[in-house]
């Protein structure tokens, strides 16, 4: 346990640590970073299909992406429970 | 002490990686020309086809593996919503396709993987119906054939049954976003240089930003492996996870 505990560490230390040496950057998505290098290559191309729906605030964006990770995750503690409890029985 | 380990992983998980901004990591909607959207719908169908021809398979021969099935899909679930700042200033994704492929082979989560790009392409704006099949292409069906073959590769190499699934996760996490460059390289090819300069120029954003959260990936695979290994021992040997050398 305390050497997934270590791992646990790394994993959170590797993505901390961007933000110390990179202090001024922005931190965007790398696919708005895609969409203007098509720009460069292709000033002409246009997107020629939309989503068909799209949240429409940034909050409501990351409500669904909070929702995601805790099905997820939620989903996982579950398993662990249940795995844990099954096994203490056995 | 045990249980307080795992507790106080899971709260940091949940605390650290909170989502915070909205930005795809997968082609976005409309960006490629439709050619190549058609195309690799037409490739990546067969896969999907296969994929769930082998979830049955799997359900009929080991149904006591379900479960394990829904850990796999959960935890591509969570990675592919947590967007981690990365060296290179932007922000990316992991896929979490690999622990499920180690599991259970690449064809099972060429379908989870379609199931996760699904969701965000119509909730989340994240991705796109019409590059669906490049994005499931690269994320659920390549990068998971690379993680299965590097998997079994360095089993056969005698390497530690932990260091095969992190060198499968983390890879087939980076081939992911590598098929994502040559995927759109191959749709806006430069004109100076063509192919290799448009590769060079995507690559540089997606694959050099993947390195740190691939490196992640592979850790978070190993710890959720540990935990299987600890508790869910025969689950593992019925899916042949363990090479012959290991499965005492």
């Amino acid at each position: 346990m305390k050497k997934n505990l270590l791992l646990l560490a790394i994993v959170v230390l590797l993505a901390i640590i961007p933000l110390f040496i990179q202090k001024g950057a922005d931190f965007e998505g790398a696919d708005g970073e895609a969409e203007a290098a098509i720009g460069e290559i292709d000033a002409n191309y246009e997107p020629w299909f939309e989503s068909l729906w799209e949240p429409p605030s940034g909050e409501i964006e990351s409500l669904l992406f909070a929702l995601q990770a805790a099905i997820g995750a939620g989903f996982i503690g579950y398993f662990i429970g249940l795995m844990r409890g099954k096994h203490k029985e056995g | 002490m045990k249980f307080s380990g795992w507790k106080l992983s899971y709260f940091l998980l949940a605390f650290l990686f909170v989502p915070d901004r909205a930005f795809a990591m997968h082609i976005m909607e409309g960006y490629l020309p439709i050619e190549w959207a058609i195309f690799w719908w037409v490739l990546s169908i067969p896969f999907i086809i296969l994929g769930l021809r082998s979830i049955r398979k799997t359900i009929d021969e080991n149904p006591e593996t379900k479960m394990i099935l829904g850990l796999s899909g959960a935890f591509a679930f969570v990675l592919s919503a947590l967007k981690i700042p990365s060296v290179t200033g932007s922000c990316s994704h992991p896929t979490g396709v690999g622990l499920g492929t180690v599991l259970f082979g690449p064809l099972v989560m060429s379908v989870i993987g379609t199931i996760v790009l699904l969701f965000q392409s119509l909730l989340l704006a994240h991705g796109g119906l019409t590059t669906l099949g490049a994005n499931a292409f690269s994320m659920a069906i390549a990068g998971p054939i690379i993680a299965y073959y590097v998997f079994h590769g360095s089993q056969k190499m005698g390497l530690s049954f932990s260091i095969a699934v992190f060198l499968a996760a983390m890879l087939g996490d980076l081939g992911t976003y590598i098929v994502t460059s040559v995927q759109l390289a191959l749709a806006f090819p430069s004109e100076v240089g063509g192919f290799m300069a448009s590769f060079t120029k995507f690559a540089s954003i997606f694959a050099f930003t993947q390195i740190p959260l691939a490196v992640s990936e592979g850790i978070l695979t190993v710890i959720v492996m540990n935990f299987l290994k600890k508790y869910n021992v025969s689950e593992l040997k019925a899916l042949r996870v363990f090479s012959a050398k290991e499965a005492h």
